[in-house]
């Protein structure tokens, strides 16, 4: 066991925080991180200057815009690009989940189009799945897509599209055949965003944000060149994408122990400051423990993939304890402030209502990109090999589905 | 970075568990269970063969000098196997204390014996209900004689020698405490057996009546000695911790798929399932922690003190849920006697107090941090 950078690891990491040092956005980027006209623009700039300089999506192959990094060298590379990494935010699902499932499964003039324009952020992606029926059970989805010559014809809607509002392009996921079982009628394809026949509608999430959106396709018109994978095959490239949703969903949560820890301190209650209750010890301990299992465990993750393991399903781990405990983590630190922790006007909040922002986010993190109860699911079945859900519905025709819609 | 065991650490894991397999099965852990006696002495002098008691113990002392990152390979094994013998009270307490602070000549005696499977250690400090502080240490030491009565003393009815907390001085502070070595079978020590939660391994109650009494470090650094030994013996039994979790998630799922109910294995009703992944994850983290102790042992890195208890309260969190979901899992047939639930549920139990209990291991942490950020 050894945490020092070998010599080629020190070197990398010389390198990118040199370029880091000279390049980075000049202070004042923090307050322009949203997903507004600008924060977007914030986010592209910086995106585009780590393109032009060979240091976006370094692990992706160079005929894609990376440069064929090792996994070691992209958890070194995120090291030294530390906070900067939020202005990476909004591209997050173009680069985890739809590049990956373009290279894999899109054609050769897909690959070149659009692949490093997503690396260099001129592109924003989004991702069409879920629709109003069909959330964990995705196979259940019924948005129709019919062939008209060399064009495909879609009608239906989605739901809880993050990003669609300032998204360029999606990846969109139809039945194309509801005669045959729900995993066999289903194909993949990519879409103009602003195509004729798309409207986008905003939701209004718990938290008073609307970071996502209903979709509605009216028909709209998709070129048979933009079919990702075969007809029929759409459940096979969706699963592309998912196993990539919880490699780049997972990690990407802090766990905010230190700033939980500094506010302890400063908290006062009964018996002196909040730390020094013996029920509020033993609530930070059990932070402490799972933030630094969840670290300790991405360094064994990181040491099997330098010797060639692909990543497992393990990776589903991260997801779901952060989400729980980010959950119960930021409930634990409103009930520290008493009364006050009602609190969440950013100027008179408790750390700027840092804690509020993850009560209220926390919520979705159990639920997109997997449930809590599909990541058990997934744990269960395919590390420990236990036998999978009963389907009842897995070989009837589609339109024989018993649904409370129909 | 590498963050992983080596081959070579691996293949020491094999051997251990394949020799493990055939000495300290099921059988041989009933028949501690259920016998007289307080180890299972073929199994101890297997170990003794093996080298293992003297895996992290220099070489000038009589030890094989592998390094701490084998000894933790060996304490998940052996964890995981439920061993019915003397181990850690010997190698992480007993020869921890005397490498901490005993002197050459004390290192030489001891140590050499210890790595030949000569002597049983242990390591003698709780005297009744309540965690082990300067103030609830009551026995006394004076002019080379030790008086009081220590329980409990894992091992203390079949050790050589202990280690004893003692006082000497008369304040309530960390430095009225000193620590000394004791010839358990000298006059003015009386050790009997007692009953515990996990016969399988031995507890006694032991009393000194002006028992001949070794200094082992300077007088009054008793407390300062034991944090040491603690930092670093919560890593060892933290892989103990994991191997037993580890053992008990898999007996379950064993169980899980083979026991039929409705007309299905149980091991396809999603509650089990999501208990099993639950079991799993509380494992993985702590094994990943233990990892991360394992690395500061060996290291003797400044971040020992944080990671250790770090890795002592996963490890503990881990086996306990595991221990006891295990025996959820199997019903009935768990709560029962023939079946072999509860020697983890027993042993998860000693292991989450042997060094102090949870609560406590916690408050050290949150204490180590707090250190940590002052630096
Ligand atoms: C912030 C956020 C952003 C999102 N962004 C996107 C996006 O960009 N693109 C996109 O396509 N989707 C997105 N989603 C949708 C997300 O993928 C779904 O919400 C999620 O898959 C759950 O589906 P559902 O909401 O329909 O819930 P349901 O599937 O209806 O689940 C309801 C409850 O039933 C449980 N359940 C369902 N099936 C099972 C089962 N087999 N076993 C046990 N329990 C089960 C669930 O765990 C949950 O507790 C986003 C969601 C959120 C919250």
């Amino acid at each position: 066991m050894d945490f020092n950078d070998t010599p080629q690891e020190a070197a990398f990491r010389a390198q990118a925080r040199e370029w880091i040092a000279a390049n980075r956005p000049a202070d004042g980027w923090q307050t322009r991180t949203g997903r507004d006209d600008d924060g977007i623009a914030t986010s592209k700039a910086w995106q585009k200057k780590k393109y032009d300089a060979g240091w976006a999506c370094i692990h992706w192959p160079t005929e894609f815009g990376g440069r064929g990094a090792t996994p070691i060298e992209r958890v070194i590379w995120s090291q030294e690009e530390g906070e900067l990494g939020q202005l990476g935010g909004v591209f997050i699902i173009g680069q985890g989940m739809c590049a990956p499932t373009i290279m894999a499964h899109g054609s050769q003039a897909a690959k070149e189009r659009h692949v490093p324009k997503i690396a260099s952020g001129e592109e924003i992606w989004c991702q069409l799945f879920s629709e109003p029926g069909s959330g964990s059970d995705l196979a259940g989805l019924r948005t129709r897509a019919e062939k008209q010559g060399d064009e495909w014809v879609i009608n239906g809607q989605k739901i809880w599209t993050s990003g669609a509002h300032y998204a360029d392009y999606g990846i969109l996921i139809t039945r194309t055949d509801p005669n045959v079982a729900k995993h066999k009628g289903l194909t993949m394809f990519y879409l103009d965003m602003r195509s004729p026949g798309v409207t986008i509608k905003p939701i209004k999430q718990v938290s008073g944000r609307s970071d996502f959106n209903e979709v509605y396709f009216a028909d709209v018109r998709i070129p048979d060149s933009q079919r990702l994978g075969e007809v029929g095959d759409g459940w096979k490239v969706s699963l592309t994408t998912l196993m990539n949703e919880r490699l780049a969903v997972g990690g990407g949560f802090p766990t905010n122990f230190e700033e939980m820890f500094e506010m302890t301190k400063v908290i006062e209650g009964d018996n002196g400051a909040a730390i020094d209750d013996a029920a509020v010890r033993e609530k930070l301990a059990d932070w402490y423990i799972r933030a630094a299992g969840l670290r300790n465990t991405q360094n064994r993750m990181m040491s099997a993939l330098s010797r060639g393991q692909a990543p497992g399903p393990e990776a589903s781990i991260s997801k779901l304890v952060l989400g729980i405990n980010r959950q119960n983590m930021a409930s634990t630190m409103l009930d520290i402030q008493d009364t006050y922790g009602v609190i969440s006007q950013k100027d008179l909040a408790v750390n700027g209502g840092q804690f509020h922002e993850i009560f209220f986010r926390a919520v979705a993190h159990r639920i997109e990109g997997g449930t809590d109860e599909i990541l058990r699911n997934i744990i269960a079945e395919r590390v420990l090999g236990l036998p999978g859900d009963i389907r009842v519905d897995k070989d009837l025709p589609f339109n024989k589905i018993p649904s409370g819609a129909n | 970075m590498n963050f992983e065991f080596s081959d070579d650490q691996k293949l020491l894991k094999e051997q251990a568990r394949g020799f493990l397999q055939s000495k300290s099965s099921s059988k041989d852990v009933r028949r501690i269970l259920d016998g007289n006696e307080p180890f299972h002495p073929e199994l101890w002098k297997g170990v003794a063969e093996m080298g293992w008691l003297g895996a992290s113990i220099p070489e000038e002392y009589g030890g094989l000098g592998l390094g701490y990152l084998e000894l933790c390979v060996i304490a998940e094994e052996l964890g995981r196997a439920v061993a019915p013998i003397p181990f850690s009270s010997t190698v992480y307490l007993f020869a921890e204390a005397i490498l901490a602070a005993g002197t050459e000549e004390q290192k030489q005696k001891y140590l050499e014996k210890v790595s030949a499977g000569e002597i049983i250690g242990a390591l003698a400090l709780s005297e009744g209900p309540g965690a082990v502080t300067p103030k609830t240490i009551q026995s006394s030491a004076s002019g080379g004689k030790i008086t009081g009565t220590k329980l409990p003393v894992a091992d203390g009815d079949v050790a050589d020698y202990a280690v004893v907390a003692a006082r000497t001085g008369s304040g309530s502070d960390e430095g009225s405490i000193s620590l000394f070595i004791v010839d358990m079978k000298s006059a003015g020590v009386k050790a009997e057996a007692i009953e515990t939660v996990d016969p399988t391994r031995s507890h006694a109650k032991v009393t000194f009546d002006g028992a001949a009494a070794e200094p082992l470090g300077a007088a009054g650094q008793g407390w300062a000695i034991l944090d040491r030994v603690f930092d670093r013996a919560a890593v060892l039994f933290g892989f103990e911790q994991v191997g037993g979790a580890q053992a008990a998630l898999e007996m379950a799922r064993d169980y899980a798929m083979g026991r039929y109910a409705f007309g299905r294995p149980i091991a396809s009703f999603q509650a089990i399932k999501h208990k099993l992944a639950d079991m799993y994850v509380a494992t993985e983290l702590a094994r990943s922690n233990a990892y991360y102790g394992a690395w500061a042992l060996s290291t003797d890195a400044p971040e020992l003190a944080v990671a250790a208890a770090t890795a002592r309260v996963s490890a503990t969190e881990a086996y306990h849920e595991c221990s006891k979901e295990n025996i959820q899992v199997h019903g009935g047939m768990g709560f029962t006697w023939e079946f072999d639930c509860h020697l983890h549920y027993r042993r998860s139990k000693v292991l989450s107090l042997v060094l102090g209990s949870l609560p406590r291991w916690k408050d050290r942490l949150i204490s180590r941090l707090e250190e940590r950020n002052a630096a």
